[in-house]
């Protein structure tokens, strides 16, 4: 599973305290075994926790070599070395090797002594916007390989998607929410975590119409209109790709309409994420050049009322789940 | 006015260097060098030299002994106190050497504050070898712990961390991980600490006295040759500024020495030929 936060909400030192490496209060139990039960003084050293921790920056022994390090837990890594696809740099030096390289002998290192628990620390963050991508995947294929209890942080809901089958949202040391990705996307439980997901959150006041919709006004006084009930502060919750553009407010079912200047135009891959007014659209490539759209030029963006979420501005308090 | 001021400067420098350099010099320019090669066969200096090698040899595996783990929980460990704690490590290197001396005297000396325990085992200190070795060791261990001290605190945490969670137990991430990592700094922390107990001079002087072949150590003996045979007295002046200069070399290219060795692994490792 996966915990994503912004910084500062207490991932790593989350990671840290099931490791041991920080003073912690309260109940860490490994497969029956307590490594941490402050009622009952139980507080295991980092060493004796079955634990293999890939830390953000990797923590690679500078002085050891490839093989060296992945040995370090345990001996007779070489078939790691081989699964990992190290075995040609068995004898180099971590400053020799690249970001991705780098992550594969820091997974190898902490997987060599078989830990009960994998931990690992915004993955990706140390790694190149361009290499970001590719080496995601391949983790994906050997955190499945490791098989294994894993907890992975980042900040990023991506990332957290790919890697794991359940995420955790974390702010302020608090769970906020815990589901599959999917589960997450489609019923985020607040602003925070649509917003984390990547939906676009626009606020304003809700009031309910006679015809069992609501409208939200945003203080530009434009409307939206939902199918989710909601009163007083809210906001609307809707998905880049639930967006579409057009150059004229355009004559089909889509109840709601924001036209705007069209602020940024970011290629994606095949698709274009655009930015008018107060929405993100993602069309695809071929769309936004057929519309001719262009930064500081103007379009409407045009979503359904049934694909838009409404929610509470304030959240009320989440019952706390145990990850 | 620029260029007159450029001028003032590399005449400052040149001032500066011939008032360092010429004393140096003249050390072995007074006699003839084999005359010095000669006058350090004298039983003054060869005794002197016996001393020195014995003492410094013991009282430097002492502190690195003792010194190495002490700097590594002090430099690695976070307690209150701490700042006080380097003060009081710092506080011998400011004293003069003759005060070390004193101080020594009145806590090994036979009326000193542990005389009258030591009196009790049979042990007499002062004005004896073992004398000399704690002089040594006194105003040696000051200039290593800091250095070393700060060694270890350069060393990134997160390797401790990452050693501890592959199950190292604490000798073991000291000794795989932190020592190695410190090692560069710990071998010019050694190397200084060594030259200085070698020229010590006055806490030996005080505590240990300058008895030929039991606690007259090549300092000593320079001063006491001085007025018998100035010729030997040069002698070990001259050893003395041949051992700093190989010091002073050695400590300038150890570094570069380490960064050649790593640049020839990596351009092995690099290219597809050589890699296994």
């Amino acid at each position: 599973m996966a915990l994503v936060g912004p910084s500062g909400a207490g991932k790593t030192t989350l990671l840290r305290a099931i490791a041991g490496l920080q003073l912690a209060r309260g109940r860490i139990s490994v497969d029956g075994d307590d490594w941490l039960d402050s009622a009952r003084s139980v507080d295991l050293p980092a060493e004796e926790r079955s634990v293999g921790l890939v830390f953000q920056d990797y923590a690679l022994f500078p002085h050891l070599s490839v093989r060296k390090n992945v040995e370090f837990g345990r001996k007779g890594g070489v078939a790691l070395l081989e699964r990992f696809g190290l075995a040609g740099l068995a004898d180099a030096k971590p400053r020799e090797l690249s970001g991705g390289e780098r992550q594969r002998v820091a997974l190898a290192r902490a997987l060599a002594p078989d830990p009960a628990v994998l931990l690992l620390d915004e993955p990706l963050a140390a790694l190149d916007a361009h290499t970001r991508s590719e080496v995601r995947a391949e983790l994906q294929l050997l955190l499945r390989e490791a098989d294994r209890p894993t907890l992975v942080v980042t900040h990023d809901f991506e990332d957290a998607a790919t890697l794991a089958t359940r995420v955790g949202v974390l702010v302020e040391g608090r769970l906020r929410q815990l589901g599959t990705p999917a589960e997450l996307v489609a019923s985020p439980a607040d602003p925070f975590v649509a917003s984390l997901t990547g939906a676009n959150v626009l606020r304003g006041r809700a009031r309910a119409l006679a015809t069992g919709l609501t409208e939200l006004e945003l203080p530009t006084g434009e409307l939206i209109r939902s199918t989710d009930p909601a009163e007083g502060d809210a906001v609307a919750i809707v998905y880049p790709w639930e967006v579409t553009l057009s150059r004229t407010p355009p004559d089909d079912s889509a109840q709601n309409h924001l036209a705007g200047v069209v602020a940024s135009l970011v290629p994606v891959g095949n698709r274009v994420r655009a930015r008018v007014g107060p929405v993100t659209a993602e069309i695809t490539a071929e769309s936004s050049e057929r519309l001719g759209l262009q930064v500081g030029g103007r379009a409407v963006a045009s979503f359904k009322a049934t694909a838009t979420r409404m929610l509470p501005e304030a959240s009320p308090a989440m019952p706390t789940q145990r990850p | 006015m620029k260029r007159t001021f450029a001028v003032t400067a590399v005449v400052a420098a040149a001032f500066a260097l011939a008032f360092l350099v010429l004393p140096v010099l003249a050390l072995f320019l007074r006699v003839p060098p084999s005359d010095l090669i000669h006058a350090l066969g004298t039983p003054a200096a060869r005794d002197a030299l016996l001393v020195s090698i014995k003492t410094s040899a013991i009282a430097h595996a002492a502190v690195l002994l003792i010194g190495t783990p002490a700097a590594y929980a002090i430099g690695r460990g976070s307690f209150r106190g701490r700042a006080l704690l380097l003060s009081l490590i710092e506080l011998p290197l400011v004293l003069p050497p003759a005060v070390a001396g004193i101080a020594l005297l009145v806590t090994f000396g036979r009326l000193g504050l542990l005389g009258g325990t030591l009196n009790a085992l049979g042990i007499h200190l002062a004005f004896t070898q073992a004398a000399v070795v704690l002089a040594v060791a006194f105003v040696e261990s000051p200039l290593y712990l800091r250095a070393a001290i700060a060694s270890f605190e350069g060393v990134d945490g997160t390797l401790l961390d990452a050693a501890r969670t592959l199950g190292a137990r604490p000798f073991r991430v000291f000794a795989r991980v932190a020592l190695p990592l410190a090692a560069a700094g710990l071998g010019a922390a050694s190397a200084l600490a060594l030259a200085r107990g070698l020229g010590e001079f006055g806490a030996t002087l005080l505590f240990a006295g300058s008895l030929q072949g039991i606690t007259q150590t090549l300092p000593l003996a320079v001063y006491a040759q001085f007025e018998v045979n100035l010729d030997t007295a040069l002698a070990i002046g001259a050893l003395f500024v041949c051992f700093g200069a190989v010091l002073l070399l050695a400590l300038k290219l150890i570094p570069g020495w380490t960064r050649s060795v790593s640049l020839s692994t990596f351009r092995s490792a690099s290219s597809p030929s050589t890699s296994s």
